[in-house]
């Protein structure tokens, strides 16, 4: 069943406003879709990040839920670790409430240091669900590169230069890496696109075991696009299939969105700062191999799911 | 704001914040530079501004399902709400020609 | 009171461990296996699976994420425990300090082994010292039995409301985790009412406290929360010898910070911890039949430091020789900086003297232990140079 937006008014509770993300900040637009998706009571872990840091920046909490962070690499070892104690207090009697564990990581706490951890976390089957709010880099410290940094883009520690393109090789494909632990539901989404992302979000504290969103939260600062261009860019993300949107669920990979024609990878690369550099002369076959990789990918994935 | 600072016997221990969602104390309004300035007249209260603002500073009345402003102690004026406005409601302005006119 | 039945079972210092744990039943086991710690997880597992505990177990993937977990764990309420060694404890480190600086009262033995590299899986302190300003209590066991009382011990200096800190309870690898021993073992019942319900402060389960734990601190607060870490350390210290009391009670051993033997007419004395405190008892019994005033001193307590008993202790001694099973390289060893620190105020000051032992699983042989008596008699030792006790030249 769709969510209507006139419905969620005044769900808008969980991240309360006073947080210190930038200006139009992907990552807050993320929680609170995700937590407006559950009428359930929320247990919450960040990993360290940027949502973590300008959220809890002490004696100030934006959190109006349970809310705890320990360390960059772990949420997915904490939140196992959350739920695990829920149920010790429901086998005792202690607690009568449906609780529902979520974490946070970014890109950085998911794909590149935390991987381990969500991946024990994922193979153990505990019932929570992971968002990585994905911006792309380690953008809390400065927008240093990170294993979902996308091709030809310009980091701090791989910056364009004379001899450099930027990030040299494609970004890893961490929603299906999650997808491989079978008894997981597995799902990619975008800020752009609330309504999949709520309906994901949903099915995801629904599922009975371990879930995991990939969303694709834009960081406007470093990836160079205008405060105002969240929005646009994440959907641009989606349209030119740069970030297809899909769920795998028992196996069952469904694509939620084919674009009628996708519009071409250009687009994305021209709209952002951080690809400046490619749209000089000579880099052509650069943009190519990208959109070729684009194309590549989106295929795979419609294979995946017309099989 | 700048509340006197307290020292460590009369702070909670072990770094933990017992009043949830307190950061509303702090207000991050005086980070905008460009306000959001809302045009009552075409809004259709879709209420798109108010799900994709990233500083819950869309104001909503609940009971009759309309849109009813920005919330200017918390705006951080990034003017998404403009962008994601199908009817073009908002207008950003200049907080210090604002200030000015 | 009535007396407590008891059970006497013949346990390795893992199987006490293990067999504490299943009286105490926690909430949450998070744990990964390593040697020597090995055997606790796999006894303590079989007791979850035979249904004997009403434990939650989480078997992690590694021991970073096992004292994750069980931060998770304890910050939402639930009563948690994990063990480890050696590497395991190195990998955890920088959850460590955060377990004591969220004041999160995990109680883990630690079944003391060298740290790589060389890989090496037999004893020494090394793992256990490398954690020492991590803001865990530490407490050493000599023996299974040991290792028995201290796990009660720790839980409840743990949990007590003006502590809140993670324990470690310490044995060594293979000498005392792998030696079977008569362990004296309480009826499940008297661990149960000993222990009794946990009561956390501010434990995310209770929705209707939210509160957040672990927020980012800066240089306006954060000394102000180091600063009331300290005083739940020393309140632990101030706590120590009224729950070790309590266990006394009911096992009828005594627990002091500090245990002495043949030690207040003795003119030389070795100060040590752990296993090697036994073999240094049977040394000292077969000197003193000799007419040697030779004498012990076992440290319990080590984190926090009981640093006025030991110079009182101390106090005018002929020699002292530091036994440390650890090294810091390029400085003198953990127990005796500590002690120097103990005694620099003295007026008597004893010699004390450096000595490192039993690095890797060296065995420490009463030959060794009577070349360190006969060593301070003699007056062979140097107190600015660290003795090696048992290397090869
Ligand atoms: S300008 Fe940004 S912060 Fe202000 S109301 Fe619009 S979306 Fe929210
Ligand atoms: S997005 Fe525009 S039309 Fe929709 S509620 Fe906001 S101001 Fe009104």
């Amino acid at each position: 069943m769709a969510f209507l937006l006139k419905d969620l008014l005044g769900k808008d509770k969980i991240l309360t406003s006073g947080h210190r993300l930038c200006p139009g900040c992907g990552a807050p637009m993320a929680v609170k879709m995700v937590t407006m998706a559950t009428d359930n009571p929320l247990i919450i872990t960040s990993a360290t990040g940027c949502l973590e840091v300008s959220t809890t920046i002490y004696p100030f909490t934006a959190w109006d839920t349970p809310w705890v962070h320990s360390a960059f690499e772990n949420a997915g070892a904490t939140i196992s670790g959350l739920q695990t104690a829920f149920l010790a207090w429901k086998k005792k009697g202690k607690i009568d409430k449906e609780v529902k564990f979520l974490a946070f990581g970014g890109d950085g706490g998911t794909y590149d240091i935390g991987l381990q951890a969500l991946s024990g976390a994922l193979e153990r089957g505990h019932d929570f669900v992971y968002v990585c709010y994905d911006n792309q880099g380690y953008m809390n410290t400065g927008a240093q590169r990170s294993a979902s940094t996308p091709m030809g883009a310009s980091t701090t520690t791989e910056p364009a230069g004379k001899k450099s393109i930027g990030k040299r090789i494609q970004r890893k494909d961490l929603t299906m890496i999650a997808a491989a632990h079978h008894n997981a539901y597995a799902a990619q989404s975008s800020i752009s696109h609330w309504q999949d992302l709520m309906s994901k979000a949903k099915k995801a504290f629904e599922y009975e075991g371990p879930a995991f969103i990939n969303v694709l939260s834009p960081c406007v600062r470093f990836w160079r696009v205008p405060s105002s261009k969240t929005v646009e860019i994440a959907k641009l993300a989606v349209e030119t299939n740069f970030w297809p949107l899909f769920e795998i669920e028992n196996m069952k990979l469904t694509l939620n969105f084919k674009p009628k024609e996708r519009k071409p990878i250009i687009d994305w690369i021209k709209a952002q700062g951080r690809y400046k550099h490619l749209l000089q002369a000579g880099n052509e076959p650069v943009i190519d191999e990208i959109q070729k990789e684009v194309d590549a990918y989106f295929d795979y994935l419609v294979r995946l799911s017309s099989i | 704001m700048a509340a006197k600072l307290k020292g460590w016997k009369e702070i909670p221990e072990a770094g933990t914040i017992v009043e949830p969602g307190n950061a509303r104390n702090y207000k991050t309004g005086g980070w905008r530079s460009d306000r959001p300035v809302w045009n009552k007249e075409t809004c259709i209260h879709c209420f798109f501004c108010w799900i994709w603002c990233p500083d819950m500073a869309v104001q909503v009345d609940q009971a009759n399902k309309k849109m009813t402003g920005i919330n200017l102690e918390y705006c951080k004026g990034c003017g998404v709400c403009a962008e994601v406005c199908p009817k073009k409601c908002f207008t950003m302005k200049n907080e210090k020609e604002l200030t000015n006119e | 009171m009535s007396t407590i039945q008891k059970n006497k079972l013949s346990l390795t210092g893992n199987q006490a461990a293990a067999e504490a744990m299943r009286q105490i039943d926690p909430d949450v086991v998070a744990a990964y296996p390593i040697t020597p710690q090995t055997e606790i997880v796999m006894a303590f597992s079989q007791f979850h699976a035979d249904g004997k505990v009403n434990t939650e177990m989480i078997r992690v993937e590694s021991e970073h994420s096992a004292m994750s977990a069980c931060i998770g764990s304890a910050s939402a309420g639930a009563r948690t425990m994990t063990a480890t060694s050696s590497q395991g404890l190195a990998l955890m480190h920088e959850m460590v300090f955060i377990a004591a600086s969220l004041r999160l009262p995990i109680v883990m033995p630690v079944v003391n082994r060298a740290l790589s590299g060389p890989i090496n899986i037999h004893c020494d302190h090394s793992d256990t010292m490398a954690e020492r300003d991590s803001g865990w209590i530490q407490i050493f066991a000599e023996n299974p039995q040991e290792v028995y009382d201290h796990m009660f011990l720790a839980m409840k200096l743990a949990e007590h409301p003006d502590v809140q800190l993670p324990v470690m309870v310490n044995q060594d690898g293979f000498i005392t985790s792998h030696g079977v021993e008569i362990v004296d073992v309480l009826e499940d019942k008297a661990v149960k009412d000993f222990v009794g319900e946990y009561k956390p402060k501010t434990p995310l389960l209770d929705l209707k406290h939210p509160v957040t734990m672990g927020a980012l601190d800066l240089y306006d607060y954060y000394f102000e929360h180091k600063r009331q870490q300290a005083e739940a350390v020393k309140r632990a210290f101030g706590l120590f010898d009224k729950v070790a009391g309590d266990v006394s009670k009911l096992t009828g051993r005594k627990y002091p910070m500090v245990e002495t033997y043949q030690f207040d007419d003795a003119d030389y004395v070795i100060v040590t911890m752990s296993s090697a405190a036994g073999t240094t008892k049977f040394v000292i019994d077969s000197l003193r039949a000799q007419g040697t005033k030779v004498g012990l001193l076992k440290i319990r307590l080590f984190r926090p430091f009981p640093y006025k008993i030991i110079s009182g202790l101390l106090k005018g001694k002929k020699g002292v020789a530091v036994l440390d099973r650890s090294a810091s390289f390029g400085a003198f060893s953990p127990v005796y900086t500590e002690i120097m620190n103990s005694c620099y105020y003295l007026d008597a000051r004893p010699n004390i003297y450096p000595v490192v032992f039993g690095l890797g699983g060296r065995d420490l042989t009463p030959k060794l232990i009577e070349s360190v008596y006969t060593g301070l008699i003699g007056n062979k030792f140097k107190t600015d140079q660290i003795e090696y006790l048992g290397v090869r030249e």
